[in-house]
């Protein structure tokens, strides 16, 4: 991806706003918020070369916590904003964070599209497996029997696996993170930032607030046994047998991103009318 | 024989007949030859295989509408003609041309008591190597409107150059028996020749148009969702986009494609996206974002019959209430309308400098008869627009108010890239600085700065076309100003009539209608709409002096100027 490095080495504290996060004490995106200022910082991104677009959701207050340029738009769209922003200003450096209702749920199409598209850019989905912000809903990845006020008893349903999404749908780089674990995930983003295309990553980031049981999370994530591979027919099949709580980079791909040209051909408006012309 | 101003021919034919293109090539070759002229296409549903129309109106005088009956209708076949029911209207005094193996004349032909003659067009093309019966009805509208065989034979040439020697013989040889077919039939008047006119003219249809008014207006990224009848705009503009260092992106869905237009603005792009209805919907909750982040994009909206799926081929001006009133919250953003295919190009134009010089969302309420309509147009004059956007100057970090309150209402912007000017553009009620809050006072502030920059802009003579005086008005908008411009022309003499038709409808102007509306004291609103969406803004909107009738009509069947004429003449008496 485009990385416009700083002239000074930065610090992590660098890329913090003025504003203070407002997520429950204990949530899991405090640690993301650390994880990004991390890596921008080891990366040495410009903040002012360097965009954070969300959509809406707990997640999805993050733009305004670093000092970069930040778009904050509307639920589930964030992807489609950044597709925009990036083609058209091939320049900068485009990171979009989610979450799993607004990056499955409502922005679920989008989220196929992107990954086909491959827009350099870096997407990241922090996954709690519920809906925080409007209080304890299920999302697409919440397990079929837990219970809430909205489906009593459960679901009932399977829930979506987002990394074999990604993979079928075309991502150019797929991996998993824990919040729990801010260096190694602040490694992987780095990676995902500098690999070129669309770069997926799930950060499990639990919701201490409507999931407790998530608290056990810190226990059950594990190094995947394997790396990364750049073999799509591989990583699809290391998937099959994943519990879901693997964490490291499971594919590298090589597809060219996709980037049309901006460089016009010089010409006046006059050119354009000659097919009106009588 | 008498000499005629204009005169107006439907093509007929089920699809695959060819009648678009022999409309298509007729409008050509007359305009070529000088003629002014208008082509609007009625087709169903079906891509291939229903039932298809070309409308042709030829003039010795620009010509912003069809008639309300036809002089000459030609039938390839009759197969699926009674669709159209009375789209195409004849009278006694026309004349329609039937192959005898067309099929039954439809109901509205027989009622209208035209003189019907027979031509066997199959037959005729039949006895020609690929011959297309199409190119026959070319001959026969060629002969009967007195249009010379010579550029007919020229731009046949011309446009089937690429498909061979063998392509033009059988297409001339077609345009031969059609002529000779119709040597001893009598329209009963001719053309009168057109003015000879040194002026460069284009022949265009209001979607290109549109496309080009976007990029003088200086877009530069279009994202696009494929929708009838706005695709044509996307599809001019992805080749031209490129030509000028643009670019336009294809979205998965509507929400994406508004998205992906804030997207680009936001990087300090002017961006646009074009759709109809139906997409329209589907964007109206970005563009409440795009209001509230005070996001400069332009949509543009092709009009067609609505609700839901509607007639996606046929025209209508039912997206005026979506377009005014469809966002949610108190949001100020600008409507606009272009007036005919010429003003296409201005409007567009406009749009784009209003919603970068306001940092609001623009909707373009087009509409499908100018959008598809094909027109001989005189070249319209280079405008250039004084402004563009307000940019930020560079400032320390942690100081620059991204929605500072100014005494025009629009704040400078920074665009990414820029160093300390780094904000997080939000939906969410913001401070100055851009910072989330749920406080009364900046939500206050915010309101009334968004209503004030648009309130406080001065948008000049733009804002409408006003024509004429007299104690009598037509209120109209959108493509009908053509008809009722006629409907004026046409009772001068008899009643002076003022033509008022707003382009800018929001913000609404509304001492300058009172304005425009001084001394009057009887308005007739003209509006193609069941529901009389237009008669109703204006009543919410404006004090309307004197006494207001309503003209109103659903589509697809357009108000004609002779029914604008009726209703001012019945009025008077």
């Amino acid at each position: 991806m485009t990385i416009v490095e700083a002239q000074v080495a930065r610090k992590a504290a660098d890329y913090k706003s003025e504003v203070k996060p407002i997520w429950c004490p204990g949530c899991g995106d405090y640690h993301v918020l650390m994880s990004f200022t991390r890596a921008f910082a080891e990366l040495g991104l410009e903040p002012e070369n360097t965009v954070v677009v969300s959509g809406i959701g707990c997640s999805s207050r993050i733009p305004a916590y670093t000092n970069c340029y930040g778009f904050h738009g509307v639920h589930g769209r964030s992807l489609a904003i950044a597709a925009g922003l990036k083609v058209s200003r091939p320049d900068l450096t485009v990171v979009v964070a989610s979450g799993d209702g607004d990056g499955y749920s409502i922005g679920g199409n989008h989220f196929l599209h992107a990954c086909r598209r491959n827009i350099d850019m870096t997407y990241v989905v922090m996954d709690n497996h519920i809906y925080g912000m409007t209080k304890g809903q299920p999302s697409p990845t919440t397990e079929p029997e837990f219970d809430t006020a909205l489906t009593p008893g459960g679901t009932g349903l399977s829930p979506f696996h987002p990394l074999v999404i990604a993979l079928a749908s075309g991502a150019n780089f797929v991996a998993r993170a824990f919040s729990g674990e801010p260096n190694e995930t602040a490694s992987i983003l780095v990676e995902a930032i500098r690999h070129p295309g669309f770069s997926f990553v799930e950060i499990l980031s639990p919701c201490v607030t409507f999931r407790p049981d998530e608290r056990e999370w810190k226990s059950r994530v594990h190094p995947a046994p394997v790396g990364a591979t750049n073999n799509p027919g591989k990583a699809a099949r290391r998937l099959m047998t994943d519990d879901g709580f693997n964490i490291g980079i499971l594919y590298r791909g090589e597809r060219r991103p996709y980037q049309p040209s901006l460089v016009g051909q010089n010409i006046d408006f006059a050119e354009l009318e000659k097919d009106f012309e009588l | 024989m008498s000499e005629t101003p204009n005169i107006s021919i439907a093509i007929l034919g089920s699809g695959g007949a060819g009648a678009l293109t022999a409309g298509n090539l007729l409008l050509e070759a007359a305009c070529t030859a000088g003629c002014h002229g208008l082509l609007t296409r009625t087709i169903g549903p079906q891509i291939r295989g229903g039932e298809a129309a070309a409308l042709v109106r030829l003039a010795n005088h620009p010509i912003e509408c069809m008639p309300e009956r036809y002089d000459l209708l030609i039938g390839i076949d009759w197969l699926n003609a009674n669709r159209f029911g009375t789209e195409i209207d004849v009278g006694p005094e026309s004349l329609v041309i039937s192959d005898p193996r067309g099929g039954d004349l439809p109901a509205v032909v027989v009622r209208g008591g035209a003189r019907v003659v027979e031509v066997p067009i199959k037959e005729l093309a039949k006895a020609i190597p690929d011959g297309r019966p199409n190119m026959v009805v070319l001959g026969i509208v060629a002969a009967l409107v007195g249009l010379g065989e010579a550029s007919f034979t020229e731009l046949l040439e011309k446009r089937l150059a690429s498909k061979g020697a063998a392509a033009i013989a059988s297409s001339l040889a077609g345009l031969k028996a059609g002529l000779a077919a119709a040597a001893n039939i009598d329209l009963g008047k001719r053309l009168s020749p057109p003015k000879p006119s040194d002026t460069k003219r284009w022949l265009v249809s209001g979607n290109e148009t549109t496309g080009l008014g976007a990029i003088r207006g200086g877009i530069k990224f279009a994202a696009a969702y494929p929708i009838t009848p706005a695709s044509e705009i996307l599809e001019w503009l992805a080749p031209s986009l490129t030509k000028v260092g643009g670019v336009l992106l294809q979205a998965e869905d509507e929400l994406a494609a508004v998205n992906m237009t804030i997207g680009a603005s936001y990087g300090g792009t002017p961006s646009l996206t074009a759709t109809s209805g139906p997409g329209l919907s589907l964007m109206m909750e970005a563009l409440g974002l795009a209001t509230a982040a005070e996001i400069p994009i332009v949509v543009i909206d092709v009009m067609r019959a609505g609700p839901s799926t509607g007639i996606p081929t046929k025209s209508e001006q039912t997206d005026l209430n979506i377009a005014v009133y469809g966002f949610h919250g108190d949001a100020p953003h600008l409507v606009v309308a272009p007036q005919s295919v010429a003003d296409c190009l201005f409007t567009t134009q406009w749009a784009v400098y209003l919603a970068e010089a306001l940092q609001a969302p623009t909707i373009v309420l087009s509409d499908q008869f100018i959008g598809q309509a094909v027109a001989a147009i005189e070249r319209p004059a280079d405008i250039a627009f004084i402004g563009q956007r307000v940019k930020a100057v560079e400032t320390a970090v942690g100081v620059y108010k991204r929605y500072a309150i100014t005494a025009s209402g629009v704040s400078p912007m920074a665009i990414p890239g820029q160093p300390g000017g780094q904000y997080t553009a939000d939906g969410l009620t913001h401070s100055e600085r851009g910072i989330p809050t749920s406080g009364e006072a900046d939500h206050r502030a915010q309101l009334d700065k968004r209503r004030d920059k648009l309130d406080r802009f001065n948008y000049g003579d733009h804002w409408a076309t006003v024509e004429g005086d007299g104690e009598f008005a037509v209120v109209t908008w959108g493509s009908l100003t053509g008809a009722v411009r006629e409907a004026i022309e046409r009772l001068r003499g008899r009643v002076d009539v003022r033509l008022v038709a707003p382009r800018l409808l929001s913000p609404v102007q509304p001492e300058r209608l009172a304005a425009a509306l001084d001394g009057v004291k009887r308005i007739l609103v003209v509006e193609q709409s069941h529901g009389a969406q237009f008669h109703r803004y204006l009543r919410a909107h404006y004090d309307l002096p004197g006494e207001v009738r309503v003209l109103e009509r659903p589509g697809p069947m357009p108000i004609r100027p002779s029914e604008i004429e009726q209703a001012i003449t019945e009025w008077r008496s």
